[in-house]
């Protein structure tokens, strides 16, 4: 009797949490559809009112379709440099006895300490400066380049892979560069798609740098313009929560997306500290 | 002959491993690490004990060393101390909620209940969905004539929840304990699955309580866990940045939720002091690890 309470307490306070967390969510794509937003709790279930406009709207001010494609480069770059370099640092640190293995190790656990905050002035100063980087998107792709948590992850991955696979190839004669090529590249398929879902969320969902590194509109990112638009464009117009929302619709969408349907590949350890950079 | 090649050969490998091209395959990894964070830490720290400023590309201007003006002038900056005090405020709400409410709702989780993959996507989407999509939503949920003061009718704090110097900053520390809480809860059911289930069983024919069970097994047995939660949310709530600048516009009301970070943006880029705002990029990474230890300090002593 009193196991049965206990049960019903957690569920009830489970779906109490949910529905908090879910909330918002709901809010943001329901109003992102509708003419007005609602601010009021009765008309939170609206039957009529459903409209494209306000992603017209919003792509009248900060050109959605050219942002989404700023932020997919921004991304992709990230991702292609740390699926090769990456790759590479990773198989040799798990399987190769090189010089300079240990000094790299200390590296990588470096990197994980280092809060990026620390360093936004004088990479500022470097980047824009001193590479003259400024407004580009080599600039802003640069201190995201190779993610080191993805370096961790294949890492792993090339460690748990048996010894003798690579022992019996090096008997057999095989130069280093065609192991790699035809026994740890072949394999590397599931290493490779969490690292990939690890590393998008990064700089998509990033303002900070980009924001900083951009002052040509043409070049921002959508989390970049969307902010702008909140913070500048947003108290000019008459009507902004609908156009808000919508931004807000857009950016969200594609790791939400993701998520669910890869959702078996996100462990805890893996994104902790993806996200921090 | 073929002992002195092969006394070469091992001496070879001595210095460069059994696998030289190993090198090869990590030195764009330690280019990039060297290029992107030793020499920027670095960096930082020149810029902080210099009085560096600005200049045209190609005109060299003497950058004096000037020790720790710049750590003084930082310090007795009324805005600077306010920045860290708000932290303090932010952590003091933010901190023991995320510990508390992340424990429980794991628990929750754990104790083998239906749809449970279910409510995990629920808690842990705001964790992965960008900073400034949900900001936006909580700007008009929480705005003067949002939804939140529509539900609460005449409870309705005034001056609303982002344009008040009190409420300001707890309401971003809510913001960032909804946002982040998934990520904490994962971890906690990781802790979770460790804690033996004898231990449990063992306190049960004991007679304990699930209260008392969660109290005396549950709560010890992730304790090093707590200590990661506790750290990076430390961490986190240290380097608020995206939050300030857009939810309360800037920090405000008038500098009642200005951020370390939000000020290194402001002096070292707007107002093109950098030797000031790496200063404060120092002073906020010391109070962090200081912060960081006391928190390991705490729990090892229980």
């Amino acid at each position: 009797m009193r196991r049965q309470r206990g049960t019903w307490v957690r569920y009830l306070l489970l779906t109490l949490a949910a529905a908090v967390f879910a909330f918002p969510f709901y809010y943001m794509v329901v109003g992102a559809f509708q003419e007005s937003p609602t601010n009021t709790p009765d008309q939170l279930l609206p039957t009529s009112g459903w409209t494209l406009d306000n992603f017209a709207a919003i792509d009248s001010r900060i050109n959605l379709i050219g942002s989404l494609g700023n932020s997919l480069i921004f991304t992709a770059g990230v991702l292609l440099g740390t699926a090769t370099f990456g790759l590479l640092a990773g198989y040799a640190m798990a399987r190769l006895d090189f010089r300079g293995r240990g000094a790299t190790w200390v590296l990588m656990l470096l990197v994980q300490m280092v809060p990026f905050q620390l360093l936004m002035i004088p990479l500022y100063v470097q980047i824009t400066r001193g590479f003259g980087l400024g407004d580009t998107y080599l600039g802003m792709i640069l201190p995201f380049a190779i993610n080191t948590t993805a370096v961790f992850i294949f890492t792993q991955f090339f460690r748990a892979l048996p010894q003798e696979m690579f022992e019996a190839a090096r008997i057999d004669g095989a130069s280093e560069l065609r192991i790699l090529r035809s026994i740890a590249v072949p394999l590397v398929k599931p290493a490779l798609t969490t690292v990939v879902l690890v590393t998008f969320i990064g700089p998509w969902n990033e303002f900070l740098w980009p924001f900083l590194i951009t002052k040509d509109a043409t070049l921002q990112p959508l989390a970049v313009s969307l902010a702008n638009y909140i913070s500048n464009v947003a108290q000019s117009t008459a009507n902004p929560n609908g156009a808000i929302l919508a931004g807000a619709t857009t950016l969200a969408f594609p790791v939400v997306i993701l998520f669910c349907l890869f959702q078996r590949y996100f462990t805890a350890s893996n994104i902790g500290s993806a996200v921090k950079g | 002959m073929s002992t002195a090649s092969g006394e070469l050969r091992t001496t070879r490998q001595r210095w460069w491993g059994r696998q030289p091209i190993g090198t090869l395959f990590a030195l764009p990894y330690l280019v990039f690490v060297l290029a992107i964070f030793a020499y920027p830490l670095g960096f930082a720290v020149y810029i902080a004990f210099h009085d560096y400023y600005f200049t045209a590309p190609g005109v060299d201007v003497p950058k004096p060393f000037v020790g720790f003006d710049n750590f003084a002038a930082v310090l007795t900056d009324p805005q600077v101390l306010e920045a860290f005090r708000n932290i303090g405020v932010f952590l003091v709400i933010n901190v023991p909620l995320t510990v508390v409410l992340s424990l429980v709702l794991a628990t929750a989780l754990n104790a083998g209940i239906r749809w449970a993959a279910a409510y995990r996507i629920a808690f842990y989407v705001p964790y992965l969905t960008a900073s400034v999509s949900l900001v936006g939503v909580w700007m008009l949920l929480f705005s003067s004539g949002g939804l939140v003061n529509a539900v609460l009718g005449p409870l309705a704090p005034d001056p609303s929840w982002l344009v008040s110097s009190t409420l300001a900053m707890p309401t971003i520390a809510l913001f960032v304990t909804w946002k982040q809480l998934g990520f904490y809860i994962l971890l906690y059911l990781a802790a979770l699955q460790s804690v033996p289930r004898e231990l449990h069983e063992s306190a049960e024919t004991d007679g304990a309580n699930a209260w008392q069970r969660f109290r005396n097994v549950t709560v010890p047995g992730v304790r090093a866990t707590t200590v990661l939660v506790l750290v990076l949310a430390i961490i986190t709530g240290a380097n608020l940045f995206t939050e300030p600048y857009l939810l309360t516009n800037g920090g405000g009301p008038d500098g009642a939720s200005v951020t370390p970070v939000l000020l290194i943006y402001q002096r070292g880029i707007q107002q093109q002091n950098p030797d000031t705002a790496a200063a404060i990029g120092m002073l906020l990474v010391i109070v962090v690890g200081v912060l960081s230890l006391a928190a390991n300090r705490i729990n090892r002593e229980r």
